[in-house]
């Protein structure tokens, strides 16, 4: 894996900064339009997009299974994309059942599917947690205050190329006369990265 | 570009320690995995980082047993690899 990543933001940022300077000056971008970009991607992003994804599912058979199929063609069923950066990443939704748990991870650096859960965590980001979990996933939820059966097998997935993961937790018991928002608010940050039960 | 590898194959990642920008994880060279799924054809990022122009290649979804590449641990470890990061994974085609 690569370095830790937060002994480099500074000097990250700052080139960053003097690279958008000199394409401002040559003017090659419009500054404007390079914020009004930014910040209407990251309005978008939230980990609500996630849990609506995930509370539909749940009460949408239909829904699920065309969301682990392709994710991509599912998300605009609620007005979802994976669009916004570059180009539109391949969004891979990997399902927790009985027998199996899965937990997401960047161990190269830290690619996470922003668009349906915002900026990621600092955790997820560190070296501790990326060199860690591929290892020991059972050790690393433990620590997350996880205690998974276990009989339940750990998938660990690695994005390592160009496909982003979210997890699909399993519903809760006792939720049989919840409704979707409801639903959707039980949903957490965690429980779509695999950390968490939900 | 056709692919090589369908879901279920073996391939074994290479052991090759380039000198050079790649994104193949180094716990899992060498070890052998098995395809769950084709994702498409990318851009090769050891070529990009180094300016090469090249076709874009096919990505698979491949998945380690922990064991194979740590020696220990029950669960799994699925990967995304380019295709010039994994062979078919007979003893002969290993590196």
């Amino acid at each position: 894996m690569s370095g830790d990543h937060t002994g480099t933001a500074a000097t990250l940022a700052a080139r960053v900064r003097h690279l958008e300077g000199l394409l401002e000056r040559r003017g090659l971008v419009d500054p404007q339009e390079l914020d009004r970009a930014l910040e209407a991607f990251l309005a978008r992003a939230s980990p609500a997009n996630g849990a609506r994804l995930v509370a539909r599912a749940w009460l949408d058979d239909g829904f699920r299974a065309r969301l682990l199929a392709d994710a991509n063609a599912a998300l605009p069923e609620l007005g979802l994309s994976m669009g916004g950066g570059l180009q539109e990443q391949r969004l891979k939704v990997v399902e927790n059942t009985e027998a199996s748990h899965n937990v997401i991870v960047c161990t190269l650096c830290s690619c996470y599917p922003i668009a349906l859960l915002g900026p990621s965590p600092t955790w997820y980001k560190s070296e501790a947690y990326r060199s860690r979990v591929v290892r020991d996933p059972r050790g690393v939820l433990r620590e997350f205050g996880f205690a998974l059966d276990p009989a339940v097998m750990i998938n660990v997935w690695d994005a390592s190329a160009e496909s982003r993961y979210m997890v699909l937790p399993r519903r809760p018991a006792g939720t049989g006369d919840v409704d979707e928002q409801a639903l959707a608010a039980r949903v957490t940050r965690n429980g779509l990265i695999g950390v968490a039960p939900v | 570009m056709t692919e090589l590898f369908r879901p279920g194959d073996r391939v074994r990642a290479r052991r090759a320690d380039p000198p050079h920008h790649t994104r193949l994880p180094r716990y899992a060279r060498g070890a052998v995995g098995m395809v769950l799924e084709r994702q498409g054809h990318y851009p090769l990022p050891d070529d990009r980082a180094r300016r090469l122009s090249g076709e874009p290649e096919p990505v698979y979804t491949v998945r380690f047993a922990a064991a194979e590449l740590f020696g220990e641990g029950d669960h799994t470890v699925t990967v995304d690899l380019w295709e010039s990061y994994i062979r078919p994974a007979t003893p002969e085609a290993a590196g």
